[in-house]
Protein backbone atom coordinates (compact mmCIF):
# COMPACT_ATOMS: atom_id res chain seq x y z
CA UNK A 1 0.00 0.00 0.00
CA UNK A 2 1.28 3.21 -0.63
CA UNK A 3 1.50 6.24 1.70
CA UNK A 4 1.27 9.80 1.19
CA UNK A 5 3.99 12.16 2.26
CA UNK A 6 3.57 15.72 2.27
CA UNK A 7 6.06 17.13 -0.01
CA UNK A 8 5.59 20.86 1.81
CA UNK A 9 2.75 22.25 3.43
CA UNK A 10 1.72 24.29 0.97
CA UNK A 11 1.73 21.98 -1.91
CA UNK A 12 -0.54 19.19 0.13
CA UNK A 13 -1.63 20.87 3.07
CA UNK A 14 -4.01 18.28 5.54
CA UNK A 15 -5.44 19.81 8.02
CA UNK A 16 -6.23 18.64 11.39
CA UNK A 17 -9.84 18.93 12.54
CA UNK A 18 -11.10 18.10 15.98
CA UNK A 19 -14.74 16.86 15.45
CA UNK A 20 -17.13 17.28 18.61
CA UNK A 21 -19.57 14.10 18.31
CA UNK A 22 -22.40 13.42 20.21
CA UNK A 23 -22.81 10.07 21.73
CA UNK A 24 -26.21 9.42 20.57
CA UNK A 25 -26.83 10.66 16.75
CA UNK A 26 -23.13 12.11 15.20
CA UNK A 27 -21.41 9.62 17.16
CA UNK A 28 -23.55 6.72 16.10
CA UNK A 29 -23.24 8.00 12.89
CA UNK A 30 -19.78 8.34 12.14
CA UNK A 31 -19.66 4.73 13.55
CA UNK A 32 -22.24 3.80 10.87
CA UNK A 33 -20.24 5.27 8.19
CA UNK A 34 -16.96 2.97 9.26
CA UNK A 35 -19.38 0.11 9.44
CA UNK A 36 -20.42 0.65 5.77
CA UNK A 37 -16.97 1.48 4.52
CA UNK A 38 -17.95 4.80 3.62
CA UNK A 39 -14.76 7.20 2.85
CA UNK A 40 -14.62 9.50 5.36
CA UNK A 41 -11.26 11.98 5.50
CA UNK A 42 -8.88 10.57 8.35
CA UNK A 43 -8.35 14.55 9.23
CA UNK A 44 -11.07 14.45 11.40
CA UNK A 45 -10.10 13.79 15.46
CA UNK A 46 -13.37 13.35 16.75
CA UNK A 47 -14.09 13.59 20.21
CA UNK A 48 -17.00 12.01 22.03
CA UNK A 49 -19.46 14.03 24.63
CA UNK A 50 -22.99 12.99 25.73
CA UNK A 51 -24.48 15.68 23.70
CA UNK A 52 -23.44 18.72 21.62
CA UNK A 53 -24.75 21.24 24.29
CA UNK A 54 -21.87 19.94 26.11
CA UNK A 55 -19.43 21.71 23.86
CA UNK A 56 -18.16 25.06 25.83
CA UNK A 57 -17.04 27.77 23.91
CA UNK A 58 -14.23 28.01 25.26
CA UNK A 59 -13.03 23.78 24.56
CA UNK A 60 -13.30 24.95 20.81
CA UNK A 61 -11.39 27.76 21.24
CA UNK A 62 -9.22 25.88 23.71
CA UNK A 63 -9.05 23.37 20.57
CA UNK A 64 -7.95 26.44 17.52
CA UNK A 65 -4.99 27.33 20.60
CA UNK A 66 -3.51 23.69 20.66
CA UNK A 67 -3.37 23.89 16.54
CA UNK A 68 -6.41 22.63 15.52
CA UNK A 69 -7.12 23.84 12.11
CA UNK A 70 -10.76 23.32 11.87
CA UNK A 71 -13.41 22.67 14.73
CA UNK A 72 -16.46 20.81 13.48
CA UNK A 73 -19.90 20.27 15.94
CA UNK A 74 -22.22 17.62 15.09
CA UNK A 75 -25.30 17.37 17.37
CA UNK A 76 -28.87 15.47 16.67
CA UNK A 77 -31.27 17.40 14.41
CA UNK A 78 -33.33 19.87 15.80
CA UNK A 79 -36.34 18.09 17.37
CA UNK A 80 -34.25 15.11 18.09
CA UNK A 81 -32.30 15.70 20.84
CA UNK A 82 -31.55 12.83 22.77
CA UNK A 83 -31.81 14.92 25.80
CA UNK A 84 -35.12 17.31 24.40
CA UNK A 85 -33.40 20.57 23.99
CA UNK A 86 -29.35 20.28 24.94
CA UNK A 87 -29.23 21.17 21.06
CA UNK A 88 -30.84 24.19 21.18
CA UNK A 89 -27.96 25.55 23.03
CA UNK A 90 -25.76 24.50 20.52
CA UNK A 91 -27.40 25.82 18.01
CA UNK A 92 -26.92 29.33 19.54
CA UNK A 93 -23.98 29.22 20.80
CA UNK A 94 -21.90 27.99 17.74
CA UNK A 95 -23.25 31.32 15.26
CA UNK A 96 -22.40 33.70 18.30
CA UNK A 97 -19.02 31.99 18.54
CA UNK A 98 -18.62 32.61 14.82
CA UNK A 99 -19.22 36.08 14.55
CA UNK A 100 -16.87 36.17 17.51
CA UNK A 101 -13.71 34.27 16.33
CA UNK A 102 -13.33 37.13 13.23
CA UNK A 103 -12.98 39.56 15.91
CA UNK A 104 -9.96 37.08 17.73
CA UNK A 105 -8.28 36.58 13.99
CA UNK A 106 -9.71 33.60 13.17
CA UNK A 107 -11.95 32.94 9.83
CA UNK A 108 -15.22 31.67 11.23
CA UNK A 109 -15.67 29.34 8.18
CA UNK A 110 -12.92 27.31 10.54
CA UNK A 111 -15.48 26.32 12.67
CA UNK A 112 -18.92 24.72 11.61
CA UNK A 113 -22.07 23.55 12.96
CA UNK A 114 -24.31 20.87 11.73
CA UNK A 115 -26.68 17.72 12.24
CA UNK A 116 -26.02 14.54 11.63
CA UNK A 117 -28.66 11.34 13.38
CA UNK A 118 -26.84 7.81 13.59
CA UNK A 119 -28.89 6.43 10.32
CA UNK A 120 -27.40 9.39 8.29
CA UNK A 121 -23.79 8.15 7.81
CA UNK A 122 -23.43 8.68 4.08
CA UNK A 123 -24.54 12.51 5.88
CA UNK A 124 -21.71 12.08 8.43
CA UNK A 125 -19.27 11.16 5.16
CA UNK A 126 -20.64 14.11 2.83
CA UNK A 127 -19.84 16.77 5.90
CA UNK A 128 -16.81 15.57 7.00
CA UNK A 129 -15.30 15.85 3.51
CA UNK A 130 -16.39 18.71 2.79
CA UNK A 131 -15.57 20.85 5.80
CA UNK A 132 -11.78 18.78 5.08
CA UNK A 133 -11.59 20.92 1.44
CA UNK A 134 -13.12 24.32 3.07
CA UNK A 135 -10.04 24.09 5.86
CA UNK A 136 -7.58 22.99 3.80
CA UNK A 137 -8.28 25.80 1.31
CA UNK A 138 -8.26 28.09 4.40
CA UNK A 139 -4.50 26.68 5.06
CA UNK A 140 -2.84 25.68 8.53
CA UNK A 141 -4.11 27.83 11.42
CA UNK A 142 -0.64 28.46 12.35
CA UNK A 143 -0.45 30.81 9.75
CA UNK A 144 -3.49 32.68 10.05
CA UNK A 145 -2.78 33.61 13.85
CA UNK A 146 0.76 34.38 12.92
CA UNK A 147 2.43 32.04 15.16
CA UNK B 1 -64.43 0.71 37.22
CA UNK B 2 -66.59 -1.14 39.72
CA UNK B 3 -63.46 -3.03 41.41
CA UNK B 4 -61.53 -0.26 41.18
CA UNK B 5 -63.70 1.84 43.45
CA UNK B 6 -64.17 -0.90 46.17
CA UNK B 7 -60.46 -2.06 45.95
CA UNK B 8 -59.27 -1.19 49.55
CA UNK B 9 -55.47 -0.36 47.97
CA UNK B 10 -57.44 2.09 45.41
CA UNK B 11 -58.82 5.85 46.28
CA UNK B 12 -60.71 6.61 43.38
CA UNK B 13 -60.52 10.61 42.82
CA UNK B 14 -63.15 11.25 40.20
CA UNK B 15 -63.99 15.05 38.93
CA UNK B 16 -60.78 15.87 40.29
CA UNK B 17 -57.67 17.55 38.55
CA UNK B 18 -53.84 17.46 38.95
CA UNK B 19 -52.47 21.11 39.47
CA UNK B 20 -48.83 20.52 40.15
CA UNK B 21 -46.48 17.98 40.63
CA UNK B 22 -42.74 18.17 41.97
CA UNK B 23 -40.07 15.87 42.93
CA UNK B 24 -38.77 13.27 41.58
CA UNK B 25 -38.82 8.69 40.84
CA UNK B 26 -39.89 7.83 44.28
CA UNK B 27 -40.62 10.75 45.82
CA UNK B 28 -43.65 12.52 43.78
CA UNK B 29 -45.19 15.52 45.40
CA UNK B 30 -48.64 15.86 43.94
CA UNK B 31 -51.22 18.48 44.16
CA UNK B 32 -54.85 17.61 43.33
CA UNK B 33 -57.85 19.66 43.07
CA UNK B 34 -61.04 17.78 43.83
CA UNK B 35 -63.54 19.48 42.19
CA UNK B 36 -67.27 20.60 43.99
CA UNK B 37 -69.94 18.14 43.01
CA UNK B 38 -72.63 20.39 45.43
CA UNK B 39 -73.38 16.13 46.36
CA UNK B 40 -72.16 15.47 49.77
CA UNK B 41 -70.78 11.81 48.38
CA UNK B 42 -70.77 9.96 51.90
CA UNK B 43 -74.74 11.01 51.98
CA UNK B 44 -75.87 10.36 48.54
CA UNK B 45 -77.32 6.74 48.14
CA UNK B 46 -77.34 7.00 44.05
CA UNK B 47 -81.66 6.57 44.25
CA UNK B 48 -81.19 8.88 41.61
CA UNK B 49 -84.17 11.02 42.83
CA UNK B 50 -82.63 14.27 42.06
CA UNK B 51 -82.30 13.95 38.73
CA UNK B 52 -85.64 12.23 37.66
CA UNK B 53 -87.13 15.44 39.20
CA UNK B 54 -84.06 18.46 38.00
CA UNK B 55 -86.17 21.09 35.46
CA UNK B 56 -83.26 21.63 33.46
CA UNK B 57 -82.48 19.59 30.26
CA UNK B 58 -78.93 19.97 28.66
CA UNK B 59 -77.34 18.93 25.43
CA UNK B 60 -75.19 16.24 26.32
CA UNK B 61 -71.81 17.11 24.20
CA UNK B 62 -69.92 15.04 26.12
CA UNK B 63 -70.86 11.56 26.53
CA UNK B 64 -74.02 11.40 24.04
CA UNK B 65 -71.71 13.06 21.90
CA UNK B 66 -74.85 16.15 21.50
CA UNK B 67 -77.26 13.03 20.39
CA UNK B 68 -79.18 13.31 23.33
CA UNK B 69 -79.67 15.49 26.81
CA UNK B 70 -78.84 14.93 30.23
CA UNK B 71 -80.44 17.33 33.45
CA UNK B 72 -78.31 20.21 35.62
CA UNK B 73 -77.82 17.80 37.65
CA UNK B 74 -76.55 14.56 36.31
CA UNK B 75 -74.01 11.79 36.61
CA UNK B 76 -71.39 11.43 33.66
CA UNK B 77 -73.08 8.04 32.41
CA UNK B 78 -75.10 5.34 33.52
CA UNK B 79 -72.43 3.21 34.72
CA UNK B 80 -70.37 6.27 36.47
CA UNK B 81 -68.44 5.11 39.72
CA UNK B 82 -69.12 6.76 42.36
CA UNK B 83 -73.04 5.98 41.80
CA UNK B 84 -72.97 10.28 42.62
CA UNK B 85 -74.21 13.06 40.43
CA UNK B 86 -73.13 16.54 40.26
CA UNK B 87 -74.21 19.92 39.83
CA UNK B 88 -73.29 21.31 36.67
CA UNK B 89 -73.01 25.09 38.22
CA UNK B 90 -73.29 26.60 34.63
CA UNK B 91 -76.59 25.39 33.76
CA UNK B 92 -78.36 24.74 36.79
CA UNK B 93 -81.24 26.99 37.56
CA UNK B 94 -79.89 27.86 41.55
CA UNK B 95 -76.67 28.79 40.24
CA UNK B 96 -77.42 31.04 37.73
CA UNK B 97 -80.51 32.51 39.18
CA UNK B 98 -81.27 31.65 42.47
CA UNK B 99 -84.38 29.79 42.02
CA UNK B 100 -85.42 26.16 42.23
CA UNK B 101 -83.84 24.15 44.82
CA UNK B 102 -85.58 20.93 43.77
CA UNK B 103 -82.70 18.49 44.05
CA UNK B 104 -82.59 19.29 47.47
CA UNK B 105 -86.13 18.96 48.67
CA UNK B 106 -86.68 15.63 47.39
CA UNK B 107 -83.04 14.60 48.36
CA UNK B 108 -83.77 11.62 51.16
CA UNK B 109 -80.54 11.97 52.47
CA UNK B 110 -79.81 15.33 52.99
CA UNK B 111 -77.03 14.82 50.29
CA UNK B 112 -77.21 18.30 48.24
CA UNK B 113 -74.61 21.04 49.34
CA UNK B 114 -74.47 24.03 46.88
CA UNK B 115 -71.92 25.93 49.39
CA UNK B 116 -69.36 22.83 48.73
CA UNK B 117 -66.28 24.02 47.93
CA UNK B 118 -63.10 22.45 45.87
CA UNK B 119 -61.25 20.61 47.64
CA UNK B 120 -57.04 20.65 47.31
CA UNK B 121 -55.19 17.48 48.46
CA UNK B 122 -50.85 17.28 48.64
CA UNK B 123 -50.16 13.52 48.13
CA UNK B 124 -46.81 11.69 48.20
CA UNK B 125 -46.73 9.01 45.52
CA UNK B 126 -43.68 6.63 44.20
CA UNK B 127 -44.65 6.70 40.69
CA UNK B 128 -46.83 8.30 37.86
CA UNK B 129 -49.29 6.26 34.92
CA UNK B 130 -50.67 8.49 32.65
CA UNK B 131 -53.10 7.10 31.16
CA UNK B 132 -55.53 10.25 29.63
CA UNK B 133 -56.63 8.72 26.64
CA UNK B 134 -57.78 10.39 23.12
CA UNK B 135 -59.93 12.73 21.69
CA UNK B 136 -61.95 12.48 18.52
CA UNK B 137 -61.29 14.91 15.65
CA UNK B 138 -63.80 17.10 15.06
CA UNK B 139 -64.58 17.22 10.64
CA UNK B 140 -65.91 20.67 10.99
CA UNK B 141 -62.38 21.11 10.31
CA UNK B 142 -62.51 20.03 6.75
CA UNK B 143 -65.69 21.74 5.13
CA UNK B 144 -65.73 19.09 2.22
CA UNK B 145 -67.67 16.76 4.70
CA UNK B 146 -70.25 19.26 5.24
CA UNK B 147 -70.54 17.96 9.11
CA UNK B 148 -72.76 20.12 10.71
CA UNK B 149 -74.63 21.00 7.82
CA UNK B 150 -77.08 18.00 7.99
CA UNK B 151 -78.00 16.09 11.51
CA UNK B 152 -78.20 12.95 9.30
CA UNK B 153 -73.76 13.82 8.93
CA UNK B 154 -72.29 11.48 12.16
CA UNK B 155 -69.36 10.87 13.03
CA UNK B 156 -68.27 7.30 14.50
CA UNK B 157 -68.81 8.20 17.95
CA UNK B 158 -72.27 9.47 17.38
CA UNK B 159 -73.46 6.40 15.54
CA UNK B 160 -72.05 4.63 18.30
CA UNK B 161 -74.47 6.38 20.30
CA UNK B 162 -77.75 5.80 17.75
CA UNK B 163 -77.04 1.95 17.93
CA UNK B 164 -76.66 1.80 21.54
CA UNK B 165 -79.53 0.21 23.61
CA UNK B 166 -79.18 3.01 26.48
CA UNK B 167 -78.69 5.68 23.36
CA UNK B 168 -81.17 7.90 22.56
CA UNK B 169 -83.26 5.92 20.51
CA UNK B 170 -82.77 2.85 22.13
CA UNK B 171 -80.32 1.37 19.48
CA UNK B 172 -82.78 1.62 16.39
CA UNK B 173 -80.80 3.35 13.80
CA UNK B 174 -83.07 6.02 12.66
CA UNK B 175 -82.61 9.14 10.51
CA UNK B 176 -83.07 13.05 12.46
CA UNK B 177 -86.21 12.69 11.25
CA UNK B 178 -86.95 9.55 12.95
CA UNK B 179 -87.27 7.40 9.63
CA UNK B 180 -85.51 4.11 8.97
CA UNK B 181 -82.40 4.58 6.39
CA UNK B 182 -82.95 3.06 3.20
CA UNK B 183 -78.99 4.00 2.09
CA UNK B 184 -75.79 4.57 3.60
CA UNK B 185 -72.40 5.61 3.50
CA UNK B 186 -69.30 5.14 5.70
CA UNK B 187 -66.23 6.95 5.29
CA UNK B 188 -62.68 5.72 6.47
CA UNK B 189 -59.82 8.05 6.82
CA UNK B 190 -61.87 11.50 7.59
CA UNK B 191 -59.00 13.69 9.33
CA UNK B 192 -56.56 10.37 9.04
CA UNK B 193 -53.21 9.97 6.27
CA UNK B 194 -54.69 13.39 5.40
CA UNK B 195 -51.42 16.07 5.32
CA UNK B 196 -54.13 18.74 5.85
CA UNK B 197 -55.07 17.24 9.04
CA UNK B 198 -53.88 14.28 10.63
CA UNK B 199 -50.49 12.09 8.75
CA UNK B 200 -50.90 8.89 10.50
CA UNK B 201 -53.53 6.23 10.62
CA UNK B 202 -55.42 6.10 13.76
CA UNK B 203 -56.08 2.05 13.88
CA UNK B 204 -59.25 1.65 15.45
CA UNK B 205 -61.36 3.11 12.50
CA UNK B 206 -61.30 0.38 9.66
CA UNK B 207 -62.63 -2.80 12.39
CA UNK B 208 -65.15 -0.10 14.29
CA UNK B 209 -66.60 0.95 10.42
CA UNK B 210 -66.84 -2.79 9.44
CA UNK B 211 -68.32 -3.56 12.85
CA UNK B 212 -70.88 -0.10 12.09
CA UNK B 213 -71.82 -1.17 8.47
CA UNK B 214 -72.54 -4.69 9.33
CA UNK B 215 -74.77 -3.18 12.26
CA UNK B 216 -76.74 -1.03 9.62
CA UNK B 217 -76.86 -3.73 7.31
CA UNK B 218 -77.98 -6.30 10.02
CA UNK B 219 -80.59 -3.96 11.77
CA UNK B 220 -81.94 -2.12 9.35
CA UNK B 221 -81.36 -3.90 6.06
CA UNK B 222 -80.11 -0.44 4.59
CA UNK B 223 -77.83 -0.53 1.60
CA UNK B 224 -74.57 0.01 2.50
CA UNK B 225 -71.95 1.66 1.12
CA UNK B 226 -68.14 1.51 2.53
CA UNK B 227 -65.78 4.33 1.24
CA UNK B 228 -61.72 2.98 2.43
CA UNK B 229 -58.83 3.39 1.20
CA UNK B 230 -56.88 0.32 2.88
CA UNK B 231 -58.83 -2.28 4.93
CA UNK B 232 -56.33 -2.46 8.30
CA UNK B 233 -57.70 -5.60 9.76
CA UNK B 234 -54.39 -6.39 11.14
CA UNK B 235 -55.54 -7.86 15.09
CA UNK B 236 -56.69 -11.19 16.16
CA UNK B 237 -59.83 -12.85 14.15
CA UNK B 238 -59.93 -8.94 12.24
CA UNK B 239 -59.29 -10.39 8.65
CA UNK B 240 -61.87 -12.99 9.54
CA UNK B 241 -64.56 -10.62 10.46
CA UNK B 242 -63.84 -8.40 7.40
CA UNK B 243 -64.36 -11.61 5.38
CA UNK B 244 -67.54 -12.45 7.02
CA UNK B 245 -68.75 -8.50 6.45
CA UNK B 246 -67.89 -8.47 3.00
CA UNK B 247 -70.30 -11.71 2.25
CA UNK B 248 -73.21 -9.75 3.76
CA UNK B 249 -74.31 -7.67 0.64
CA UNK B 250 -72.14 -4.43 1.55
CA UNK B 251 -71.09 -3.04 -1.05
CA UNK B 252 -67.10 -1.71 -0.69
CA UNK B 253 -65.68 1.24 -2.51
CA UNK B 254 -61.71 1.04 -2.27
CA UNK B 255 -61.31 4.90 -2.94
CA UNK B 256 -61.73 7.84 -0.49
CA UNK B 257 -64.94 9.58 -0.29
CA UNK B 258 -63.67 12.92 -0.29
CA UNK B 259 -66.76 14.95 -0.48
CA UNK B 260 -70.68 15.22 0.96
CA UNK B 261 -72.90 17.26 -0.26
CA UNK B 262 -76.25 18.22 1.72
CA UNK B 263 -78.78 17.84 -1.61
CA UNK B 264 -81.60 20.17 -1.80
CA UNK B 265 -83.63 17.41 0.02
CA UNK B 266 -82.30 16.57 2.20
CA UNK B 267 -80.20 13.34 1.21
CA UNK B 268 -76.66 13.18 1.09
CA UNK B 269 -74.27 12.66 -1.81
CA UNK B 270 -70.73 10.78 -1.03
CA UNK B 271 -68.26 11.21 -4.24
CA UNK B 272 -65.45 9.18 -4.26
CA UNK B 273 -63.04 7.89 -6.86
CA UNK B 274 -63.42 4.15 -7.34
CA UNK B 275 -59.85 3.17 -7.40
CA UNK B 276 -60.38 -0.43 -8.94
CA UNK B 277 -62.98 0.52 -11.14
CA UNK B 278 -61.11 3.71 -12.14
CA UNK B 279 -64.15 5.67 -12.25
CA UNK B 280 -66.39 8.68 -10.53
CA UNK B 281 -68.83 7.36 -8.54
CA UNK B 282 -71.24 9.22 -6.42
CA UNK B 283 -74.40 8.16 -4.04
CA UNK B 284 -76.59 9.57 -2.62
CA UNK B 285 -77.79 8.21 0.84
CA UNK B 286 -79.77 8.96 3.71
CA UNK B 287 -76.93 9.01 6.75
CA UNK B 288 -73.11 8.90 6.46
CA UNK B 289 -70.91 7.92 9.40
CA UNK B 290 -67.65 9.59 8.87
CA UNK B 291 -64.59 7.43 10.82
CA UNK B 292 -62.77 10.69 12.13
CA UNK B 293 -59.71 10.50 13.58
CA UNK B 294 -57.98 9.91 17.09
CA UNK B 295 -56.04 12.66 18.08
CA UNK B 296 -54.15 13.99 20.98
CA UNK B 297 -56.94 15.38 24.18
CA UNK B 298 -56.82 18.96 23.52
CA UNK B 299 -55.27 19.96 27.16
CA UNK B 300 -52.05 17.57 26.10
CA UNK B 301 -50.02 20.39 26.22
CA UNK B 302 -50.94 21.41 29.99
CA UNK B 303 -50.74 17.69 30.81
CA UNK B 304 -47.29 17.35 29.29
CA UNK B 305 -45.92 20.47 31.27
CA UNK B 306 -47.06 19.19 34.31
CA UNK B 307 -45.37 15.52 34.18
CA UNK B 308 -43.06 16.51 32.01
CA UNK B 309 -43.88 14.35 29.12
CA UNK B 310 -42.39 14.90 25.82
CA UNK B 311 -44.05 14.66 22.63
CA UNK B 312 -44.10 12.67 19.34
CA UNK B 313 -44.52 15.02 16.17
CA UNK B 314 -47.89 13.36 15.61
CA UNK B 315 -48.42 15.19 19.05
CA UNK B 316 -49.24 12.07 21.40
CA UNK B 317 -46.98 11.42 24.44
CA UNK B 318 -43.25 10.13 24.37
CA UNK B 319 -42.84 6.77 24.86
CA UNK B 320 -38.19 6.06 26.21
CA UNK B 321 -38.34 3.99 23.03
CA UNK B 322 -40.54 3.63 20.03
CA UNK B 323 -39.84 -0.78 19.98
CA UNK B 324 -38.14 -1.37 22.83
CA UNK B 325 -39.69 0.90 26.06
CA UNK B 326 -43.41 1.41 25.04
CA UNK B 327 -44.67 2.64 28.51
CA UNK B 328 -41.87 4.70 30.15
CA UNK B 329 -40.84 8.37 29.42
CA UNK B 330 -37.84 10.02 29.58
CA UNK B 331 -38.41 10.82 33.29
CA UNK B 332 -38.01 7.65 36.23
CA UNK B 333 -41.30 7.09 37.23
CA UNK B 334 -43.78 8.20 34.93
CA UNK B 335 -45.36 5.99 32.44
CA UNK B 336 -47.99 5.92 30.47
CA UNK B 337 -50.71 4.26 29.39
CA UNK B 338 -52.86 3.32 26.51
CA UNK B 339 -54.21 5.84 23.92
CA UNK B 340 -52.44 9.23 25.32
CA UNK B 341 -48.86 7.40 23.65
CA UNK B 342 -50.67 6.46 19.94
CA UNK B 343 -54.25 5.72 18.91
CA UNK B 344 -54.82 1.98 19.63
CA UNK B 345 -57.98 0.05 20.30
CA UNK B 346 -59.19 -2.11 23.51
CA UNK B 347 -57.02 -5.37 23.32
CA UNK B 348 -53.87 -3.34 22.68
CA UNK B 349 -54.76 -0.76 25.37
CA UNK B 350 -54.91 -3.50 28.17
CA UNK B 351 -51.65 -4.79 26.88
CA UNK B 352 -49.99 -1.28 27.33
CA UNK B 353 -51.62 -0.62 30.75
CA UNK B 354 -51.05 -4.34 32.06
CA UNK B 355 -47.19 -3.64 30.84
CA UNK B 356 -47.20 0.16 31.83
CA UNK B 357 -48.53 -0.90 35.95
CA UNK B 358 -46.18 -4.09 35.99
CA UNK B 359 -43.43 -1.51 35.34
CA UNK B 360 -44.51 0.27 38.84
CA UNK B 361 -44.93 -2.93 40.35
CA UNK B 362 -41.10 -3.37 39.25
CA UNK B 363 -39.88 -0.35 40.26
CA UNK B 364 -41.68 -0.82 43.68
CA UNK B 365 -39.79 -4.18 44.32
CA UNK B 366 -36.88 -3.02 43.75
CA UNK B 367 -37.16 -0.15 46.43
CA UNK B 368 -33.74 1.66 45.46
CA UNK B 369 -32.99 2.90 41.59
CA UNK B 370 -29.81 2.63 40.33
CA UNK B 371 -29.19 6.14 38.30
CA UNK B 372 -25.75 6.70 35.98
CA UNK B 373 -22.75 8.24 37.67
CA UNK B 374 -22.23 10.37 34.67
CA UNK B 375 -24.10 13.28 36.33
CA UNK B 376 -23.51 17.09 36.62
CA UNK B 377 -22.67 18.69 40.13
CA UNK B 378 -22.30 22.32 41.11
CA UNK B 379 -19.55 23.46 42.84
CA UNK B 380 -21.24 25.90 45.47
CA UNK B 381 -18.25 27.97 46.07
CA UNK B 382 -17.62 28.94 41.94
CA UNK B 383 -21.49 29.32 41.87
CA UNK B 384 -22.44 32.94 41.42
CA UNK B 385 -26.54 32.33 41.20
CA UNK B 386 -27.42 33.40 37.89
CA UNK B 387 -29.82 30.90 37.29
CA UNK B 388 -28.89 29.98 34.06
CA UNK B 389 -28.32 26.43 34.22
CA UNK B 390 -31.74 26.68 35.38
CA UNK B 391 -33.06 27.09 32.35
CA UNK B 392 -30.50 25.67 29.96
CA UNK B 393 -31.75 22.33 32.17
CA UNK B 394 -34.27 19.85 29.71
CA UNK B 395 -35.18 18.06 32.77
CA UNK B 396 -35.98 20.72 35.31
CA UNK B 397 -33.13 19.00 37.36
CA UNK B 398 -31.35 21.92 38.67
CA UNK B 399 -32.86 24.03 41.49
CA UNK B 400 -32.29 26.66 43.71
CA UNK B 401 -31.43 26.00 47.16
CA UNK B 402 -31.51 27.44 50.77
CA UNK B 403 -28.26 29.26 49.80
CA UNK B 404 -29.25 31.06 46.55
CA UNK B 405 -27.00 28.49 45.05
CA UNK B 406 -27.83 25.76 41.86
CA UNK B 407 -27.86 22.42 43.46
CA UNK B 408 -28.84 19.69 40.86
CA UNK B 409 -30.81 16.60 41.79
CA UNK B 410 -29.03 13.67 40.79
CA UNK B 411 -31.70 11.49 40.18
CA UNK B 412 -33.20 13.61 37.75
CA UNK B 413 -30.26 14.88 36.01
CA UNK B 414 -30.16 12.67 32.50
CA UNK B 415 -26.12 13.89 32.03
CA UNK B 416 -26.00 15.93 29.20
CA UNK B 417 -23.98 18.34 30.23
CA UNK B 418 -25.75 21.22 29.01
CA UNK B 419 -25.75 23.29 32.28
CA UNK B 420 -21.97 22.49 32.24
CA UNK B 421 -21.27 24.38 29.22
CA UNK B 422 -23.68 26.86 29.86
CA UNK B 423 -22.26 27.93 33.62
CA UNK B 424 -20.63 31.27 33.14
CA UNK B 425 -18.50 31.24 36.22
CA UNK B 426 -17.56 27.03 35.39
CA UNK B 427 -19.17 25.97 39.00
CA UNK B 428 -20.50 23.36 37.12
CA UNK B 429 -18.41 19.55 36.70
CA UNK B 430 -19.94 16.97 34.36
CA UNK B 431 -18.51 13.89 36.03
CA UNK B 432 -16.77 11.71 33.91
CA UNK B 433 -16.83 14.13 30.77
CA UNK B 434 -15.01 17.18 32.63
CA UNK B 435 -13.29 20.07 31.00
CA UNK B 436 -10.21 18.44 31.80
CA UNK B 437 -10.64 15.05 30.48
CA UNK B 438 -12.33 16.47 27.04
CA UNK B 439 -9.22 19.06 26.81
CA UNK B 440 -6.93 16.29 27.76
CA UNK B 441 -8.04 14.29 24.41
CA UNK B 442 -8.33 17.42 22.43
CA UNK B 443 -3.92 17.91 23.31
CA UNK B 444 -3.80 14.44 22.65
CA UNK B 445 -5.17 13.89 19.34
CA UNK B 446 -3.52 16.57 17.83
CA UNK B 447 0.19 16.05 19.38
CA UNK B 448 -0.86 12.15 17.57
CA UNK B 449 -1.74 13.68 14.27
CA UNK B 450 1.29 15.47 13.65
Amino acid sequence: MKVERNITMSESFEPRIVAFLCNWCSYAGADNAGIARMQSPANILPVRVMCSGRVAPEMILRAFRSGADGVLVLGCHIGDCHYISGNHRTAKRIPLLRNLLGHVGINPDRLRLDWVSSAEAPKFASVTQEFVETVRSLGPIAEEMGG
Amino acid sequence: MMDAGRHPNITLLTYSEVEEVSGYIGNFNVRIRKQARSVQEDLCTGCGLCQEKCPTKVLDTAFEAGMGKRKAIYKPFAQAIPNVPLIDRENCLFFTKGRCKLCEKVCPTGAIDYEQEDQLLDVQVGAILVATGFAPWNPVQLSQYSYGRSPNILTGLQFERLTSATGPTGGEILTAEGKKPERVALIHCVGSRDERAHAYCSRICCMYSLKQAHQVRDKTGAAVYDFYMDMRAFGKAYEEFYARVQEEGITFVRGRGTEVQVLPDGKLQVKAEDTLLGRLVAVDVDIVILATAVEPQSDAGRVAGLFGLGRTPDGFFAEAHPKLRPVETSTGGVFLAGACQGPRDVPDTVTHAGAAAMEVVRLFNQGEVTISPTVAVVDAEQCVGCGECILACPYSAIARNAEERAEINAALCHGCGTCAATCPAGAITALHFTDEEIVAQIDGLLVLAT
